[in-house]
């Protein structure tokens, strides 16, 4: 099924304007984008939008209640709910630093999810 | 009474940035203030991405930022260089830069030869539009908002209605989104959004939350717990089309409508704010969002360290 | 059952200045409250005028009780360790044709036994008052108007130890009974057959105006009272922030209290034309109150046809200046019919001591009280300077929401509105009244301020 979709590309504060032409979910061709970026953009954007996932885990008998976490790189946006569902499961009972992982692979998406802050007993 | 070198109010990343490039200029004698039980202020509460793009070259969180400055003043070794008190609270600024803290089982005050406040910002109000309607409970300023979220672990609303479009109130439609809680608008009353591009696909249009340009809040109705929202459209001057004004059924109304420099120590020592980071007193700096309100902490992070440097400077002259 | 001598419904300014005047004999008294805490009703929302007495007619009950009252007041805020400032008032007018109207207040105030009253001429106005209409051309000078400190706190402070009474359905029996009900006076009286009154709410618009105008106005400024108010007026507060308001608009509905647009243009106009100089962007917080009106006077009697039945109803401005005065003379009408007044020797606590705030002390007191007790260097507020110590305070006398603590200590009554100090506060009321989070309201239930807290 051929379709026309409207996007913006927010590579840079500019934010073009993008017109995509796709086939089936894969992009055929882009217009409106003022360098490669967009196109790029745009093709991750339509075949596999990625997203970093910024949230808390619950902690025990630390100085905090909420220590926030992010996965170390994007993850499917479809992935978002399940991931955010797993990170409310979670919990820490130890200190970390920044970048401490809290779940190594987490959910098979070859990203770690890890703290963001420090927090000491 | 204490005496010290510099005293740095406010261990935000304007202060910490200050305080660190006070002592590379030379001053080996820094009292940095912070109110809170950690260092960090704001960025503590600001989880997601999109600070230190240019300071630090990378995409970090609030945290992870304020966490690099962190890391540096504790590097520093030497005795008292920069000592970080928290919990402590300025509640007195005089002219002769006699600093007056608070902390738990302490009432300080100390004279500085400089100061640097590094107080931040505040949020404006409901009060400040203002909303006229009922004053349930149920009304929260965005920053509010996502303290309750992301320090405290609590949920304020399940069916949120967000006054303003810059980046603080998308950022919080995605935050209660995630959280579980149903964002039924976002209402704007320019004609586009003051937040960046990248927060308007990612916070509001990736949850199909409908986004009202041109639009305001007419009354806020709720007896105990906030009911509804009248929304009505307004024309390019801002004025009301009554015709068009529709309810929104919600429990919570978000208000992210600006920010305002904290400045009341400053004027309370009679001093006002000059050119970059400077005050109508010498030796009295303000940097940061206390001096005006920068969109970026990387901004911020980088006038703040001019702030640092003028007061070096400032007590090598005197 | 619980038996008392005496049963007061409603806890606002009326009940509880009862209850306390009556606290001085040997009774068993309760107080009934609707609200989760007193004064929560129309109390909540008067503006802390001590009024002098005027614009009232010297053969009303009004008149009489304000006059008095308005000296008691003075006795009582000592005693009770609340602030009472003696600031004057003053009537103004612009035409040379309202003079004998302004003569007329002065002299029905005269009958009333005001003291010290006077008319001022423009060149004192432009001395003591600068910043009024240069248009205006004479005043009436009251010098005995007043106001508080804390806007109608001081029913909070009358009562010590309030015992919670939850338990649903109980049954009270009293020999006397007290309508102090405020809005809902009509419908208690409507139970024991009482019909001959009807409370009307009269809405009141009031808008709070920034510290920096602290110095806008010396005195009470009034301009000339219209048929169903005062008028518009500006008011001072102890706190520093100038008030504007109140409007006066008859409703049928007793709860809402919702702030109009409309309200607010006339609040400005009005006072405006009194003092040019306010506008529209000083304005830093509003809110509405309801004023239970019935007909023009006080209504303070003893239902003959239900004999032990008090009606204390009707009770608008100048209630809060009244209310010692009121609640002598309940205790007059009790004993009038046949409730027996033993003094207590011992037991009547009449004075309270005032609440410590760190920044109303000399330096070196509070460096003491500091290292005494640490929680006064705990700032909670920033914009007011609100310690943890004083909100634990003030949950002790009696606060169990946020706009109780509000109330009592101006904690989230800044400039940021509760923006910094909001979630510390209910971690406090909730850590002292050992409450979940999430039971935290800021008045009351159905008030609740979060939905979830997540569990650890």
């Amino acid at each position: 099924m051929i379709e026309t979709r409207k996007l913006t590309c927010i590579d840079c504060p500019k934010g073009c304007q993008l017109s995509i032409e796709t086939d089936n979910g894969k992009v055929m061709g882009i217009s409106g984008n003022q360098c490669k970026k967009g196109e790029e953009y745009a093709k991750q954007e339509i075949e596999n939008p990625m997203r970093i996932l910024t949230t808390t885990v619950i902690a025990e008998g630390l100085p905090l209640k909420m220590i926030p976490v992010r996965t170390s790189g994007p993850i499917p946006k479809a992935k978002l709910k399940e991931a955010i569902e797993a990170a409310r499961k979670t919990k820490i009972t130890k200190p970390v630093q920044a970048e401490t992982i809290i779940t190594k692979n987490f959910l098979d998406l070859g990203v770690n999810l890890i703290a963001t802050r420090e927090i000491l007993a | 009474m204490i005496k010290r070198e510099l005293i740095v109010v406010g261990g935000g990343p304007a202060g910490m940035a200050a305080a660190l490039s006070a002592y590379e200029n030379g001053v080996k004698d820094i009292l940095l203030l912070e109110r809170d039980q950690f260092l960090g202020g704001i960025l503590n509460q600001c989880i997601h991405t999109g600070f230190g793009l240019q300071h630090f070259k990378e995409d970090l969180t609030g945290p992870e930022f304020a966490d690099r400055l962190i890391i540096k003043i504790k590097a520093i070794k030497a005795d008292k260089a920069i000592e970080v008190s928290l919990q402590s609270f300025v509640v007195k600024l005089t002219d002769r830069k006699v600093v007056t803290y608070l902390k738990p089982g302490k009432f300080e005050e100390v004279q500085a030869k400089a100061i640097i406040m590094a107080t931040g910002c505040r949020e404006r109000t409901r009060e400040m539009i203002p909303i006229p309607g009922d004053r349930p409970a149920g009304i929260f300023s965005a920053g509010l908002a996502q303290k309750m979220i992301n320090i405290e672990g609590w949920l304020p609303g399940k069916e949120v209605v967000i006054i303003g479009s810059g980046d603080i109130g998308l950022i919080m439609a995605r935050r209660f989104t995630l959280e579980g809680a149903k964002v039924k608008a976002v209402v704007e009353i320019q004609k586009e959004s003051r937040g960046l591009v990248r927060n308007i696909v990612q916070c509001v249009q990736d949850f199909d939350i409908p986004l009202y340009f041109r639009h305001k809040i007419k009354r806020i109705i709720g007896h105990d717990r906030v009911e509804k929202v009248e929304v009505v459209a307004v024309d390019e001057n801002l004025n009301e089309k009554p015709e068009t004004a529709f309810d929104i059924t919600c429990d919570t109304v978000l208000v992210s409508v600006g920010l305002i420099p904290e400045n009341e120590l400053i004027e309370m020592a009679g001093a006002e704010i000059e050119d970059l980071n400077t005050t109508s007193i010498p030796g009295i700096f303000s940097c940061g969002n206390s001096y005006k309100v920068y969109d970026l902490a990387d901004s911020v992070t980088r006038d703040s360290e001019k702030a640092g440097k003028q007061a070096a400077e400032y007590l090598k002259r005197i | 059952m619980s038996k008392y001598d005496v049963l007061i419904i409603g806890g606002g300014v009326t009940g509880t200045s009862i209850a306390r005047e009556l606290s001085r004999y040997k009774l068993e008294i309760a107080i009934l409250e609707k609200e989760e805490e007193l004064a929560f009703g129309v109390s909540k929302s008067n503006s802390g005028i001590i009024h002098p007495g005027t614009q009232n007619p010297p053969s009303s009950l009004k008149g009489k009780l304000c006059v008095q009252g308005n000296l008691l007041t003075r006795k009582i805020a000592k005693e009770l360790g609340v602030d009472f400032k003696e600031v004057g008032e003053l009537i103004v007018i612009f035409k040379e044709e309202d003079m004998p109207r302004l003569l007329e207040i002065k002299k029905e105030a005269e009958a009333l036994g005001i003291p010290k009253l006077k008319i001022v001429d423009k060149k004192w106005l432009a001395k003591h008052e600068p910043n009024l209409n240069k248009d205006i051309i004479a005043a009436l000078y009251a010098p005995s108007a007043g106001i508080k400190k804390e806007f109608g706190n001081l029913p909070r402070f009358h009562i010590g130890a309030v015992s919670d009474n939850k338990d649903p359905n109980q049954i009270f029996e009293s020999r006397f009974v007290i309508n102090a009900a405020g809005l809902y006076a009509d419908e208690i009286s409507a139970m024991v057959g009482i019909n001959d009154f009807k409370i009307t709410p009269r809405k009141g618009e009031e808008y709070l105006l920034d510290k920096k105008l602290a110095k806008l106005t010396n005195h009470l400024i009034f301009p000339l009272p219209s048929p169903t108010s005062n008028g518009i007026l500006v008011i001072k507060t102890s706190d520093g922030n100038p008030m504007i308001g109140p409007t006066a608009e008859d409703q049928i509905d007793k709860q809402d209290k919702s702030t109009t647009e409309a309200g607010m243009k006339k609040v400005l106009e009005n006072v405006q034309r009194i003092v040019p100089k306010i506008s529209k962007d000083n304005i830093i917080a509003y809110f509405a109150g309801l004023r239970p009106v019935s007909g023009k006077d006080f209504i303070i009697r003893h239902e003959d046809k239900v004999p032990g039945f008090i009606s204390v109803a009707g009770i608008q401005s100048p209630g809060l200046t009244a209310a010692p005065a009121i609640a002598l003379l309940v205790v007059k009408l009790l004993k009038q019919n046949g409730l027996a007044l033993k003094k207590k020797i011992l037991f009547f606590h009449k004075h309270r001591k005032p609440t410590v705030h760190l920044f109303a002390m000399p330096v070196e007191k509070a460096k003491a009280l500091t290292k005494k007790d640490p929680a006064y260097g705990d700032i909670v507020c920033r914009c007011e300077m609100v310690s943890a110590k004083e909100i634990r305070d003030a949950i002790k006398r009696g606060a169990k929401t946020l706009d109780g603590i509000k109330f009592r200590t101006r904690c989230q009554s800044g400039r940021c509105h509760g923006g910094f100090c909001t979630t510390r506060a209910m971690k406090i009321l909730a850590e002292e009244l050992a409450m979940p989070l999430t039971e935290v309201t800021k008045r009351g239930k159905g008030s609740e301020i979060i939905k979830e807290s997540r569990k650890q």
